[in-house]
């Protein structure tokens, strides 16, 4: 029934390639029969040659001829095949691989932080990948090998009825041999990928935490418990090797004892001069090939069941709801004062654990807004529902009075700027990056960002200064020069609102100052929300917002918070205990 | 490649056998078409049917004989090769495991993982199909020219034109196809890079609104993908067709020279019939041995690569004391105008360092990142060598110990919170392998963790996931200390390990470590002047300098790096206070 569906969704995907289909479809019968006809040629050559003297040279040209046609034309269309298979493989692919891509870039935060970016790599590289070799490459062997069984069948019975037979009977007997194998290596392999896998993990941690290892004087354990998977790895590789290895001489065997078979008695045949001695060539050589396409079209049959699950998973994620486009109404803001307000909102990630609850909080143009608690206590969550990464479930947000989901996504986000703790950077120059938020910012404003930033003195010792390529997040760079890249980005922009998770935990004291100075000065009139983590940040805050557990525990200014006595004054009083 | 051979000597039986019978397989694969030929020639034109019994009952024979050489072949194949896999991948690891500090940061931990797994497994399926193909494949081709030799001398010369040719078109056609292949894998890279990327990036993308502009991006990957995959497949398209012609072209000269050779009598009709076998024979045997040699090229990477690993030897030497040597009374670790300079840098980490620390002293190091600080802790357990000066442990030079020992006296809780897959037994236990259940008890009430171990199921043999990741940040790093503190270390390393712990938790840890740590030297490294003031010793680190040595009183007068870091994380008013 599922399978179904996605059959009836990749047929959809062929559609406008119907042409193609249908000439690769011609072509492969084409190939088939021309590659089919060249033994027959190939024994009617052998049968003008009986014996000494008894060569018929004219027959034998006309013969060869013939063969010299069919081998172009067999060759000509096996070639063209294929170069329209490739076509419409790889096109087909494209397209879905774009729309996997720009499906992405639409679904809400909400998806992508429940799932793995494991699972969207996966969809678009190897999914994509299986579903074109499987799906589209694995249809046209399916096709050839049909063709090519059934055209077998029909030369072989064109020449003799009984020595087919004889083929027919005793070729099922390889298929029996390997699927007989392929049952009994199953449970190996399976031993073998989990072994593998335990492998793979364990020097995961050894390797990977080498260093830890080393502290701990631990090299010895990790030898031990590394050696008795490695042992374990060895026998049962062994195994599945040695027996997965068995099928193709066994099949190898089977297809001899074919070949025995049509020898024997396409020999009687051709005694009682039923058959000639060239078609029992002919038959000899269909022998060896018959049970090719069977061997082949057993493996395109798995292939083609992954590769079909692999175009229900592509499905599946092009299906996951997107975020929705811009209402018509939608509006614009030009000038944005910065006036945030939370009417009696609500919020949960899961229905069934609330998190927010009838939050009410008015930040009036150029407020400074901080949050503090512990880690983990929700801080992130109000910057979700600022910038709408997430919608909340009751309520309302409004900014300048308009409420969030009534604006456009490009206006409610350019009204923003944020700076997130966990830096992220996109392979690229140092310029690109900067200039991330306003792309066709010019040179000279990307420096004079740099310069606010205090990013400019090391930018201009990189090799190449703003033309530095940056490797995967950030390639070399340390964690605060990140950070200081990210702070140029804002910087450029100057937007209305700014959201900053304290983002200087990593920078060097002196750098740290003096970022310090630049944010006051980018702050200066503008709204702004701080995840703070520094007691002057708290301090000359106009709010301060106490967070707990994702509870907003207590509001107010540092002064009403430090009286109330509370976890405020709690966490602020820890910082000066007497140890 | 002899260095990796050693690792085969195990199993010399083992890789002689593999391909001997493989190669006797071979043979009697090369018999088949002259048995047919001799069943035509002989028994059909004859009429010899009892010939023709006795002829396939020898095929029939062959074949049995060809699958029991082949299975034999197959078991020594595999079992060399995987013998070969265990003992590289265990050579391997030890030798990871000799490596100091210095190499690992050289070639990179994600560089030694590569190595261990797919390398070694690929390098181990190289061994196992060389040892399986590598003759036979040469074999067949070679068997099957001598074979149509004794046929006819005149008709050989067919098959010595087309080989070299056969062979030349797809070793040329695999020469063009596999670097565009190369290509596209590396394509392949960046589409999963620029997804994973965006992914990740997701909240900045959209912060940004530049969804439009990165999916233009991709688009221009994907196309670029396409394109390339289009002109890799149009060459590999012409493998098939241009080897058909050219065996049918052979076997169209077989037959017709061919024929004047039967007309004057030099061949028979099942001879031909035997030489346009081998010429199929020869193809399969040549399109199996061009794949082998891509195979085999692609195992010969990954061996290279495992041998740049083994070539990078440990430039630390162990020292041999194994005695204690701590005297009461005397300081426990001291730094003597110690210099250090990381492998490949231009400057020194750490410039002419000199403090000494007593049993019982807490010392506090602070300072900005790029500092040195985490530098400077390295250099107490020996995970670098000084360039320059000396690092003394209880009256020893470190590099007098034997890193057992030296590291057994220390316990170090790094930056990175790692745990590892087991239980969280089994985790407290890495520094003490006997330690009892009391012990390990004590030291997660320490790390101020004992409620959060009480509150799991069960308990001490909760189950630990790879890295730890079944616990929070926090646990984590309180789970590391508390592995740190079981069989109470002479010296205890906190490298900046409360930093995901709230001021409320960093505080309790603290006063909790000095209470019952008692005789042991802690060296507590942070960025935050809170967690430091309080300490014995206060070093403050200034791009590798030493520029303040105190208490947190004399530093706030006579330090000015100290009193601006106090004053970036405190104001004026707080500073006093503290």
């Amino acid at each position: 029934m599922k399978n179904k569906k996605t059959i009836n969704r990749v047929l959809k995907l062929i559609r406008p390639y119907t042409y193609l289909v249908v000439s690769i479809l011609v072509l492969a019968a084409v190939t088939v029969a021309a590659t089919l006809y060249s033994p027959i040629l190939i024994g009617k050559g052998v049968d003008c040659m009986i014996e000494k003297g008894l060569v018929s040279f004219p027959d034998l040209k006309l013969v060869l001829l013939q063969l010299a046609v069919v081998t172009a034309i067999s060759a000509i269309s096996q070639w063209v095949m294929s170069l329209l298979t490739n076509k419409m493989t790889y096109k087909i692919v494209d397209d879905i691989r774009r729309r996997v891509f720009a499906h992405m870039e639409i679904l809400p935060l909400r998806y992508m932080d429940a799932h793995q970016p494991g699972d969207a790599i996966s969809r678009i590289s190897t999914d994509v990948d299986q579903f074109s070799d499987g799906l589209l490459m694995g249809f046209t062997q399916l096709f050839s090998g049909v063709m090519t069984i059934l055209g077998t069948l029909g030369f072989m019975i064109s020449i003799d009825g009984r020595i087919t037979l004889i083929v027919v009977l005793i070729t099922p007997l390889s298929f029996f041999v390997a699927n007989f194998i392929a049952k009994r290596t199953f449970t190996m392999f399976r031993l073998q990928s989990e072994t593998r896998a335990e492998m793979t993990s364990l020097v995961e941690e050894m390797v990977g935490n080498q260093k830890v290892v080393k502290a701990f004087a631990y090299e010895k354990e990790a030898e031990e418990q590394f050696d008795d998977i490695n042992q374990r790895l060895q026998s049962c590789s062994l195994k599945a090797t040695f027996f997965s290895s068995i099928t193709n001489p066994s099949t190898r065997f089977v297809n001899g004892l074919v070949y025995t078979g049509v020898g024997i008695f396409g020999a009687f045949s051709a005694i009682q001069g039923r058959i000639t001695v060239g078609q029992l060539s002919s038959f000899l050589n269909y022998a060896n090939q018959y049970t090719k396409p069977f061997n082949e079209i057993s493996g395109v049959v798995t292939e083609l069941q992954n590769a079909l699950a692999c175009a229900g998973r592509i499905f599946h994620f092009l299906d996951e709801e997107p975020v929705p486009e811009n209402a018509a109404d939608a509006k614009t803001l030009d000038q944005v004062e910065g006036r945030v307000r939370f009417e009696d909102v609500s919020f949960s990630y899961t229905s069934e654990v609330p998190l927010i609850e009838h939050m009410n909080l008015e930040v009036k143009p150029g407020q400074r807004v901080a949050i503090v608690g512990p880690t983990g206590c929700g801080k992130t969550t109000v910057i979700n529902l600022l910038m709408r990464f997430y919608d909340i479930n009751k309520g309302k947000i409004t900014l300048d009075g308009v409420p969030i989901q009534n604006l456009t996504w490009e206006s409610l986000r350019s009204s923003y700027g944020m700076v997130l703790q966990e830096t992220w950077l996109k392979t690229g120059t140092i310029r690109d990056n900067i200039s991330y938020g306003k792309p066709d910012a010019t040179r000279e404003e990307v420096i004079e960002a740099a310069k606010q930033a205090h990013a400019h003195s090391f930018i201009k010792r990189l090799p190449k200064g703003y033309d530095t390529v940056m490797g995967e997040d950030g390639g070399s760079l340390s964690q605060g020069q990140k950070q200081l890249l990210c702070i140029a980005r804002l910087m450029l922009l100057k937007p209305p609102v700014l959201i900053l998770d304290e983002a200087t935990s990593s920078i060097d004291t002196m750098t740290e100052i003096r970022i310090q100075k630049a944010f006051q000065k980018l702050m200066e009139g503008r709204t702004s929300f701080v995840v703070a983590h520094r007691l002057s940040t708290i301090k000359e805050s106009d709010v301060i917002l106490v967070m707990k557990d994702g509870h907003i525990l207590e509001t107010g200014k540092h002064e009403e918070l430090l009286e109330k006595k509370g976890f405020y004054a709690q966490l602020y009083q820890s910082q000066f205990c007497n140890v | 490649m002899k260095q990796m051979l050693q690792y085969l000597k195990a199993y010399k039986k083992e890789s002689i056998i593999a391909p001997l019978f493989k190669m006797l397989e071979a043979s009697f694969e090369l018999l088949v078409p002259i048995v047919m030929a001799n069943i035509i020639d002989v028994g059909i034109q004859n009429g010899d049917k009892p010939y023709i019994w006795r002829m396939c009952a020898l095929m029939i024979a062959l074949g049995v004989l060809g699958l029991v050489c082949s299975l034999t072949a197959q078991y020594f194949a595999a079992k060399a090769a995987m013998g070969f896999g265990t003992a590289l991948r265990k050579a391997l690891f030890g030798h990871i495991n000799s490596l100091s500090y210095n190499e690992l940061d050289q070639i990179g931990t994600p560089t030694l993982i590569t190595r261990m797994t797919s390398d070694i497994n690929q390098a181990q399926t190289g061994v196992n199909m060389m040892l399986r193909l590598f003759l036979r494949s040469p074999f067949i081709v070679i068997g099957a020219v001598v074979m149509a030799f004794t046929i006819s001398a005149k008709l050989t010369i067919i098959f010595l034109i087309a080989v070299p040719l056969i062979g030349l078109a797809i070793y040329l056609i695999m020469r063009i196809t596999v670097p565009i292949y190369k290509k596209v894998q590396s394509i392949l890279d960046q589409i999963v890079l620029h997804t994973r990327e965006n992914y990740v990036g997701a909240r900045v993308v959209r912060a940004f609104s530049r969804e439009k502009d990165e999916t233009e991006q991709f688009d221009e990957i994907s196309g670029n993908l396409k394109n390339t995959q289009l002109y890799a497949g149009k060459i590999s398209a012409l493998m098939n067709p241009i080897t058909y012609v050219m065996v049918n072209i052979a076997i169209l000269c077989i037959l017709w020279f061919g024929g004047w050779q039967v007309q004057i009598g030099s061949v028979s009709q099942g001879q031909i019939v035997a030489l346009v076998n081998y010429m199929n024979q020869i193809l399969l045997a040549l399109v199996a041995l061009a794949n082998l040699i891509v195979a085999v090229t692609r195992a010969l990477v990954c061996a290279i690569r495992i041998n740049e690993v083994f070539r990078v030897n440990s430039s630390m030497k162990e020292g041999a004391e194994e005695k204690n040597t701590q005297e009461s009374g005397k300081p426990r670790v001291v730094f003597d105008h110690v210099t250090f300079t990381y492998g490949g840098a231009q400057e020194a980490s750490l410039t002419d360092i000199s403090f000494s620390a007593m049993p019982g002293e807490t010392v506090g190091i602070i300072g900005g990142t790029g500092s040195g600080k985490s530098t400077l802790v390295n250099l107490i357990p020996r995970f670098y060598d000084a360039t320059k000066g000396s690092v003394t442990v209880d009256g020893q030079d470190v590099k007098a110990y034997t890193f057992r020992h030296l590291r057994e006296k220390i316990g170090v809780v790094p930056q990175k919170a790692v745990l590892f897959l087991g239980t969280i037994r089994s985790n407290l236990q890495w520094r003490k392998k006997d330690a009892k259940e009391r012990e390990l008890w004590k030291a997660l009430q320490i790390a101020q963790v004992e409620e959060v171990v009480k509150k799991k199921q069960k308990g001490l043999d909760e189950k630990v996931e790879t890295g730890g990741r079944n616990f929070s940040g926090g646990q984590r790093q309180r789970l590391t200390i508390a592995r740190a503190l079981v069989g109470e270390p002479e010296i205890l390393i906190l490298d900046d390990s409360a930093s995901a712990l709230d001021f409320a938790t960093d505080a309790a840890l603290r006063r909790s470590i000095k209470e019952s740590t008692g005789n042991a030297t802690v060296f507590l490294v942070s960025q935050r002047a809170a967690t430091v003031k309080n300490a014995d010793q206060i070093l403050v680190l200034d791009d590798g300098k030493l520029v303040g040595k105190g208490t947190h009183e004399e530093l706030l007068k006579n330090c000015n790096v100290y009193k601006e870091i106090c004053m970036s994380q405190f104001s004026s008013q707080e500073v006093a206070q503290l």
